[in-house]
């Protein structure tokens, strides 16, 4: 009787959402024209990137404070775990041989990729995130096949990469800021300035994206 | 019927089927596997809705890093019960 009016309740949400999609009304804004027409003054060619990294830069700002913010935040609390990791003895079990080569031949390519889809994102899909993702994939592939140990205590170098991104994004920021508008760029430099950030943000992200899977795996010892 | 409704059409099915399997599988390990396929067939999906940018980082992201973060989670647990 529960179970039947479940799914009675179940079914009437689901026509109620139909029937609500069906009547939705048309966009009141027409953003898909506006983006078309401002085009040629972004920068780049691709609408998505003009979108993200200059028509609203400041979301994009944003969201790569969240995610640095986050990592911090697992640096924060993952500290006491260093001590548990550092008494386990080390007996990893055999390493798999044909895993390690695979790895080794896919990462120098899996870079290659990352740094196409950067280029790639002023014309076509592609992008920042893209690349930084295919970035952290590599490290954790790479950190898989026990070629790259976790990081046990971040060093200035690495807390630089993490920042990187995020400082260089605030820096152009705080300069547009001074000569007009927040992220306002400059018609003859956006485009190597939305290159520049850009750039800041895939290894920013990749460190960042990696970092949650190295930092959290040290915990109960190296990940097997 | 053209070719290409019949592929979303089954790419819909799949998606729901490997959603439904995710979430009641009875291990663990099946269970994250199915999640790991599901976030695939989701990045066939966005590129299919012509979003290629969105499906890219469906792909790296939601089945790729939080899939590795889950298999790793999962052998932990296993390690602790041990």
């Amino acid at each position: 009787m529960k179970r039947l009016l479940v799914v009675l309740g179940a079914v009437c949400l689901v026509v109620l959402l139909l029937g609500a999609m069906h009547d939705l009304a048309p966009a009141s804004v027409e953003l898909h024209a506006a983006v078309a027409t401002n085009l040629t003054a972004s920068g780049v060619e691709h609408p998505v990137t003009a979108v993200l990294l200059n028509f609203r830069g400041y979301d994009t700002l944003l969201e790569i404070a969240v995610l640095l913010l986050a990592l911090i935040v697992i640096l924060a609390i993952g500290m006491d775990a260093t001590i548990s990791a550092e008494a386990t003895v080390d007996v990893r079990p055999l390493v798999n041989p044909v895993l390690q080569t695979l790895a080794k031949l896919v990462v120098p390519l899996m870079i290659l990729v990352a740094v196409y889809l950067l280029w790639a994102g002023s014309f076509r899909p592609g992008g920042a995130f893209q690349a930084g993702a295919v970035l952290a994939a590599a490290a954790v592939l790479l950190h898989l096949a026990e070629l790259l140990p976790s990081w046990q205590s971040p060093g200035v170098k690495l807390r630089l990469g993490l920042a990187g991104g995020f400082l260089i994004f605030l820096a152009v920021g705080a300069v547009s800021l001074m000569q007009g508008a927040l992220l306002e760029y400059p018609l003859e430099q956006a485009g190597a300035l939305i290159l520049l950030i850009e750039s800041g943000l895939t290894v920013s992200l990749g460190l960042i994206l990696a970092g949650l899977f190295l930092l959290l795996s040290r915990d109960d010892g190296e990940t097997s | 019927m053209s070719l290409e409704f019949a592929f979303d059409l089954l790419l819909a099915l799949a998606m729901v089927w490997s959603a439904w399997r995710s979430l009641y599988a009875t291990r663990l390990d099946r269970a994250i596997v199915m999640f790991i396929a599901f976030g695939l067939l989701m990045a066939l999906a966005w590129t299919r809705l012509l979003a290629p940018d969105i499906g890219l980082a469906e792909a790296a992201i939601g089945a790729g890093l939080t899939g590795a973060l889950l298999l790793d989670a999962y052998g932990a647990l296993q390690r602790k019960k041990i």
